[in-house]
């Protein structure tokens, strides 16, 4: 049977425009790297991680306490989103029946999908409303309700992908269920759940909306846990849309600082992550 | 004698107390682990009670109103949010209208044509792009896509198609269609990554029956395997679109940021997620503060809505195939 022109036609035309929006997207990618790469490192110099913002009008200074405020309230989301999404995580992967496993993971996908201004504003009903101010808590608590789903579905996903045999294995050794998963099948797991882990605290490193009005931003040394503190994300929001241009070489700085960051993170972890998939499946 | 003891032990057992067999470790994790999935439960309960429960000034206040007018007038204690739900429906919509052939196309290619090794490479790196933080989608909007969009883009909109209302009237850089773009290029990732992974759980028996009855491979594509794949697609879809309604600071920065309703997607517009970053931290009084947090409502069950639907047509899809 004879394939018609028409037909020929349309298929190259289709099968060739689809290899061109995929070329496309791929090009935005290495489109914002350039563009980044060329203005931030243009405007990184020593000084950004080592002084202070300079006051309005002055030109200079760097940003070592948003820096610092960053790791801080990322500290701070960690501490809180991590653990309860890891025992939740084994809970499911573990001890828990199919109906009730289901409901749980379908809440955790709707919990991912809440828009993080709006875990911003709980945050604030939550923390910054009863204690009367914005503090680097407010801000953490934002992020750490946000770290939650990513833990629980990580932590699921790769204590699932241990293989029974070896929970069989340390059973028949006596070993409890406890002592089964927190030393053999957690530490079978281990490398993905960390890589997992670094992916989640990666995403939620550059998110700015739900500090806005928790963590507020500070152009000082904030002291302690319930002061108003600085972040990364919130600084660069806050320099690109002011007016001097200055602040906007600070803003490209601190872009590429962050974003230099979250890419590297991605790009280790999902490749530990991928070799343990490869391994396995060998 | 022996049998005794056996009985004498399981009595002992039957009488420990609640505390000495948890010790056996068994039962704490048990306990705590569920604790913690529970508690999931309890942060979603929390979060929906906060914003319905702050919310009630501004609910009881305008009522449906509040969607309804166009009003935002914090001194004079009016509050009408329409613009901002135009502003937020607008601007997604321009980016599904962009991201979803865009990344359909990105998905056909990399499921049914790329050898699986440069297909894994290029997800790899089409993914990266979602873990671009947003506030830097707002940073290149600003200073990199703006000025292209004013110098390329507008005058050719407006030579072709400027008869239209759409593109009517001056452009001054940030606008409904700038808010657009920027969300297009940050949603594609997830339609291409959803999208490529149901088309690749079609069974290759769809297929090797489609080419056998002599139909070319994007006849194969277009008629066998996306209507296999539908429901998953348009699960990626509605994940693409929650994500863009909820999308705060890329859009805060390219949108203008001003209330209006206007028909020409070349002027100023405002959204949801925008007013609440804007004028949250400053809001005062409970009126003001509380009709924010109204909008922020309005703006969790749209996201809620969509995303719930999302899931759904996407385990579908799975579930059908893993039947086939």
């Amino acid at each position: 049977m004879k394939i018609s022109a028409r037909r020929r036609i349309v298929n190259a035309v289709m099968l060739s425009l689809s290899g061109i929006c995929t070329l496309l997207v791929i090009s935005v990618l290495f489109f914002i790297l350039g563009y980044l790469l060329v203005h931030g490192v243009k405007s990184l110099d020593f000084d950004f991680f080592t002084k202070l913002p300079k006051p309005s009008g002055e030109t200079g200074g760097g940003m070592a306490n948003a820096i610092v405020g960053s790791g801080k309230v990322l500290l701070l989301a960690t501490l809180i989103g991590v653990p309860i999404g890891f025992l939740a995580g084994i809970f499911l992967a573990e001890f828990s029946g199919k109906t009730f496993a289901f409901t749980i993971r379908y809440v955790v996908d709707l919990l991912n999908g809440v828009p993080s201004i709006v875990i911003g504003i709980v945050a604030y009903a939550l923390v910054v409303r009863p204690m009367r101010h914005f503090s680097a808590l407010a801000g953490g608590v934002a992020l750490g309700i946000m770290m939650i789903p990513i833990a629980v579905r990580t932590t699921e996903e790769f204590l699932r992908s241990v293989p029974n045999s070896m929970r069989e294995g340390a059973m028949a050794l006596g070993a409890t269920r406890a002592q089964t998963i927190f030393t053999v099948v957690v530490p079978a797991a281990m490398s993905g759940l960390i890589s997992g882990m670094m992916l989640n605290l990666a995403r939620v490193a550059g998110e700015t909306a739900p500090l806005l009005f928790t963590a507020l931003g500070n152009m000082f040394w904030s002291k302690g846990w319930l002061e108003p503190i600085a972040t990364l994300p919130v600084m660069i929001y806050n320099y690109a849309i002011a007016p001097e241009e200055d602040l906007h070489q600070q803003a490209w700085a601190a872009g590429f600082v962050l974003l230099m960051l979250v890419l590297a993170i991605n790009v280790t972890a999902r490749m530990v992550i991928n070799r343990g998939h490869a391994s396995s499946r060998r | 004698m022996a049998s005794s003891s056996i009985a004498g032990s399981l009595r002992h057992r039957a009488n420990r107390g609640v505390l000495a067999r948890l010790r056996g470790g068994d039962e704490i994790s048990y306990l705590v682990t569920l604790a913690c999935a529970v508690l999931i439960f309890v942060v979603v309960a929390l979060i929906v009670a906060k914003l319905w429960g702050n919310s009630q000034p501004a609910i009881r206040a305008f009522g449906w109103d509040f969607l309804r007018t166009s009003r935002w007038n914090p001194n004079g204690g009016k509050f009408g949010a329409l613009p901002f739900l135009y502003g937020t429906c607008v601007t997604s919509a321009i980016a599904l209208l962009i991201a979803v052939p865009t990344g359909v196309a990105s998905a056909i290619f990399l499921a049914e044509m790329a050898p699986p090794k440069l297909s894994n490479l290029l997800t790899f790196l089409i993914e990266l792009l979602a873990a671009v933080p947003s506030v830097i989608y707002g940073l290149l909007g600003i200073f990199m896509l703006l000025p292209l969009i004013r110098v390329y883009l507008v005058p050719a909109l407006k030579s072709t198609f400027g008869f239209l209302p759409l593109f009517q009237g001056s452009f001054y850089g940030v606008s409904f269609l700038s808010a657009g773009l920027v969300l297009a290029v940050m949603v594609i990732p997830f339609i291409v990554s959803v999208s490529r992974e149901v088309l690749l759980a079609v069974p290759t028996e769809q297929r090797e029956a489609a080419l056998a009855v002599g139909a070319t491979k994007w006849e194969t594509t277009w008629d066998i395997v996306l209507p296999y794949a539908r429901s998953g697609i348009f699960g990626s879809i509605f994940l693409a679109l929650a994500r863009a309604l909820g999308e705060t600071m890329a859009v805060t920065m390219v949108i203008g940021n001003t209330p209006k309703i206007t028909a020409s997607l070349l002027s100023p517009g405002y959204s949801i997620a925008a007013v609440i970053a804007n004028e949250f931290a400053e809001a005062s009084g409970d009126l003001y503060v509380s009709s924010l947090i109204f909008a922020g409502l309005v703006l969790f069950g749209l996201t809620i809505v969509i995303n719930a639907l999302a899931r759904i047509l996407i385990l579908a899809t799975s579930q059908k195939a893993a039947t086939a």
